[in-house]
């Protein structure tokens, strides 16, 4: 018998696995690890739900507040009678407003008036200024890899147990000030909240969910070998379950044929002649204002398994990706001046976590005379590849892979420290060679 | 590295000089500080081979290990060191003022302010590069956990009295020296690398002298010719005219002056041991004292000229006005330095090796926090830094071409006054951003509205700092005509939240300290290749 595979089966078997060790296992912890788009946060609400229904006091702990509104919204969505608790900062506009028109939501900065509720849920930095006589039941703890470990040590003592869930291959938490005193150390405070945690208690249990729902059959098999060689992931959809067509034809200019090679193979690479460039690279801006520009001008449509009819493809199903945030806002400027403003642009950092049809990522090594650990960071390349459902158009310079070449990575090797695999010079040779046979070059 | 400093080194390249990279001092410099020049024995760290040490110019102390392998005279060395360090940091340690503190009562758990002493000025440690800091923090470590004979008789080889109090000094020295903006110890090429952009990489810049060559080169020298000179130019002998700035020396002088040097020392050394009669040993202690009095001249021939090196940065510092919040920093330094003291008085241990998870958190914490603060601090006191940020796009000065008055809504409308800025800067602003300015040394923050004429102009609403009434108080709103600067970044930091004791480390992080729990370093495994 060939094993046939069936993504959802499979990714059906793996949460089960999860939900079992969360809510009936004994160990204080239980992690697990979601590829790009694997239904992490489909994953983190039904764990949610099935506590409150279990009769277990939860708190929920998020990075950042889009990330604590969208659970909450989320929550609400599944199942609109739980009161839910959304602990906020005293900050004005703390919150989403459209928590507002949630009926069962109930709203706070005090821990004190959210008491006796369900779920209650924050980010990390509100929860470090929580205190409690009592803990709670339980906890999930959602993008814990990005978590750092010393925010994890502010809030662990808030709960008994804990679901850690988060993505092991996206930017990794980072300080501001040199942090090479720890290094090593099991408790580094710099370190990701998952590392401290393992390193401490190794034997907890494990996942990891299988299977992407966002990425498509054409972006998953790069996205898994070059960023998880070790713990692959199948795409949830085939070959031909997803198509982006265009109703204006060509004209036949570098935007145009690179946009149609990422539409009939999903990715596109958009080569610049090789240049040394300030940051801001004006022609590559230009050219990523460009392709955008034409994407939304050519009637772009997305059939996908989500429905029989293609959906026209708008700006808010666009997004630029940057390295920096100065050549994010050079985008922005170019996109205004080509009339374009409800496309999303903005560094990896802040795209983590989010979902579009087709995103143009200017390459972190484009233009640059050196590669150094920031642009060369995995977790860096791995956010800007994986934030597509469709397509993934790279406008970059001619010339990275002998940049490269001439920058193998240096960094100091630190005893006790985990070397992480795939380092980023190798993950950015894998996806420049997998860009290479879907290369447009243009002279602007 | 910022498009400003770049431009700044691009301009010390066409000029021959290094250009100001800021327009005041940012840190907080000492009457009395207090210079170190180490030096040490090549191929085996942590062994001195000699400073100067003072706080006098023309009077340094001269400390100098003849045998640097031989740990009787490297303590005689470290306990002289201690002579000269510890009292001058025991004469800031009893001119106190009162301040006072906030602490969480033990019996109420509330926060109340608690009356402390404070010493009115700190000692300040300069040495001549980032090595120096280096070896300062091994020193420390190194004599931190020894035991005197006073402290443990049984101890098979006491240090000198004051040596393991040294080490927790310099240890402490040290670990301020990680904080930004911290000056307790600082490098010099460190220091004159932030006020100071040179026509050379930051590399270079770690050799003091080639630095120095830069900032002020001889007349009719350009900075690039004076600094490959500082860094090549040898004499009749072979032997650099401006020595490394150490600790490390150069090999010529290792080879062909100190190696023969202590050579005969060893031998007068080995001879005087074997004298048969005193008339014998007398002349050959003459001997070992000549040999002796040699190496001093040695050590004291290529550590001079890196001492009047140090002056000569620290007169060009003193030269520029002092930045307005180095003091609030310098203040910090106070309060660290006066822990510090509290701490030994209390007889409390030496610091650990390792910092467990809380204090390590902590530190993080910390550090992150002051960075953050120097930012925003170097900037409001320096219009050269400021432009910095306003080139990168982090804020933006112009002025005030209108200002319409305007109300939230609500029961009690507050005013929110429009006002337009008419700037040639380009801000990296969005729907909504906050931005600050300085208002009698308060941030007054705004939001952002929108722009117009194409990003000439920037429209704001002031949100706060205008009063409790209707009508905003007299001088909270800018007027047009005003020049005003803006920053996107935030001027002052907030505490971060409390962690938990270290009694009470979370499971998470290997439960408390001492636990069973907490992870054990284990040995690495037996291979096959292990042959000893």
């Amino acid at each position: 018998m060939t094993a046939v595979f069936d993504p959802g089966a499979e990714a059906g078997r793996a949460t089960d696995a999860i939900l079992r060790d969360t809510l009936h296992g004994t160990a204080r912890g239980v992690v697990v690890d979601s590829p790009p788009g694997a239904g992490k946060s489909t994953l983190v609400v039904r764990a949610a739900l099935e506590l409150a229904d279990a009769g277990r006091p939860l708190m929920v702990v998020a990075q950042t507040n889009a990330q604590v509104d969208d659970l909450v919204v989320r929550l609400a969505e599944k199942n609109g009678e739980l009161p839910v608790g959304r602990l906020h900062s005293s900050d004005a506009d703390p919150y989403d407003k459209a928590l507002d028109d949630l009926p069962n939501v109930r709203k706070s900065a005090k821990a004190g008036e959210l008491a006796g509720l369900p779920v209650v849920i924050s980010t990390a930095a509100k929860w470090a200024h929580v205190k409690v006589d009592e803990p709670w039941r339980h906890a999930i703890v959602d993008e814990a890899y990005q978590m750092r470990s010393d925010s994890l040590l502010a809030v662990a003592g808030l709960f008994e147990r804990a679901l850690f869930v988060g993505d092991p291959g996206q930017l990794d938490p980072f300080a501001i000030v040199g942090a090479e005193q720890w290094a090593g150390l099991s408790y580094d405070p710099s370190s990701s909240a998952v590392t401290t945690l393992l390193a401490h208690n190794p034997e907890l249990p494990q996942h990891r969910l299988p299977v992407s729902w966002r990425l498509p059959a054409s972006a998953a098999p790069l996205v898994s070998d070059a960023f998880y060689p070790y713990t692959r992931f199948r795409s949830g959809t085939d070959h031909g379950d997803r198509r982006l067509n265009f109703g204006v034809p060509s004209d036949g200019s570098g935007p145009d044929r690179v946009i149609d090679e990422a539409a009939e193979s999903g990715w596109g690479l958009l080569e610049l002649p090789a240049r040394h460039t300030p940051r801001t690279d004006p022609e590559a801006v230009r050219a990523v204002a460009t392709v955008v520009r034409r994407l939304l001008d050519r009637g772009g449509a997305a059939t996908s398994e989500r429905s029989p009819d293609p959906t026209p493809l708008t700006a808010d199903r666009i997004a630029v990706g940057t390295a920096h945030r100065d050549q994010a806002a050079a985008i922005r400027a170019a996109l205004a001046e080509l009339g374009v403003t409800d496309v999303t642009v903005d560094t990896a950092n802040r795209l983590q976590g989010r979902e579009f049809d087709v995103t143009v990522v200017l390459h972190p090594l484009s233009g640059r005379p050196d590669a150094t650990a920031f642009h060369l960071e995995t977790g860096r390349l791995c956010v800007l590849a994986s934030r597509h459902r469709h397509a993934c158009i790279v406008v970059c310079r001619a010339g990275v892979t002998d940049l490269l070449d001439d920058h193998p990575s240096t960094e100091p090797v630190q005893l006790g420290v985990t070397v992480k695999f795939p380092d980023g010079w190798e993950a950015n040779h894998a996806v420049l060679a997998h860009l290479a046979e879907h290369r447009v070059s243009w002279r602007p | 590295m910022s498009l400003i400093s770049t431009l700044a080194r691009l301009e010390a390249v066409r000029t021959g000089r290094a250009q100001p990279a800021a327009t005041v001092r940012h840190r907080h410099l000492s009457e009395h500080p207090l210079v170190l020049v180490p030096l040490t024995t090549a191929g085996e760290a942590g062994a001195p081979l000699g400073a100067l040490v003072g706080t006098d110019r023309d009077a340094p102390r001269l400390l100098v290990v003849p045998q640097p392998r031989d740990r009787d005279l490297r303590f005689a060395f470290l306990a002289e060191l201690a002579d000269v360090v510890l009292p001058y940091i025991d004469t800031y340690a009893d001119d106190v003022e009162a301040a006072e503190r906030n602490e969480t009562d033990p019996e109420t758990g509330k926060r109340v302010k608690v009356e402390v002493e404070l010493c009115a000025d700190a000692p300040q440690l300069i040495v001549p590069s980032r090595a120096g800091i280096e070896l300062v923090r091994l020193l420390g470590r190194s004599m931190r956990f020894r035991r005197t004979a006073e402290q443990d008789p049984e101890t098979p080889h006491p240090a000198p009295p004051r040596v393991p109090l040294l080490g927790r000094w310099l240890t402490h020295f040290g670990e301020r020296a990680r904080v930004p903006g911290s000056a307790l110890l600082l490098a010099l090429t460190e220091v004159l690398g932030r006020h100071w952009a040179t026509g050379q990489s930051s590399l270079e810049d770690q050799h003091l002298a080639a630095l120095l060559a830069w900032i002020d080169p001889p007349d009719g020298v350009s900075g690039a010719e004076a600094a490959l000179a500082a860094e090549l130019r040898r004499d009749a002998r072979g032997q650099l005219v401006c020595p490394p700035a150490g600790p490390a020396t150069d090999p010529a002088f290792d080879n062909k002056l100190l190696a023969p040097a202590i050579e005969r020392y060893d031998r007068a050394r080995t001879a005087l041991a074997a004298a048969e009669d005193g008339l014998e040993a007398d002349d050959r202690l003459g001997e070992l004292t000549a040999a002796e009095r040699e190496i001093r001249a040695l050590v004291e021939s290529v550590t001079r000229p890196t001492w009047d090196a140090v002056w000569h940065g620290i007169d060009l510092l003193r030269a520029l006005p002092e930045g307005a919040h180095a003091v609030d920093r310098w203040t910090r330094d106070r309060w660290s330095f006066t822990g510090h003291r509290d701490r030994i008085v209390a007889g409390e241990p030496p610091q650990p090796r390792r910092d467990d998870a809380v204090t390590a958190a902590n530190k993080l914490a910390t550090r992150e926090r002051e960075q953050a603060r120097l930012d925003a601090q170097e900037a409001l006191d320096d219009p050269l830094v400021m432009a910095g940020r306003r080139l990168a796009g982090e804020a933006f000065a112009g002025e005030v071409t209108d200002v319409v008055m305007a109300y939230s809504e609500g029961k009690s409308p507050r005013p929110r006054p429009l006002v337009t800025v008419r700037t040639d800067d380009r801000p990296h602003l969005g729907e909504r951003v906050k931005v600050f300015r300085s208002l009698a040394g308060k941030p007054q923050s705004a939001e952002f509205v929108g722009h117009e004429e194409e990003g000439a102009l920037i429209v704001l609403r002031v949100v706060d700092k205008m009063g409790r009434g209707k009508e905003p108080e007299t001088g909270s709103v800018p007027e047009k005509g005003d020049r005003i600067c803006f920053t996107l970044f935030e001027h002052e930091q907030r505490g971060g939240a409390k962690l938990p004791d270290q009694e009470e480390t979370p499971w998470t992080h290997g439960g408390p300290p001492g636990e069973e729990t907490a992870v054990q370093e284990s040995a690495d495994p037996v291979t096959e290749e292990d042959v000893l």
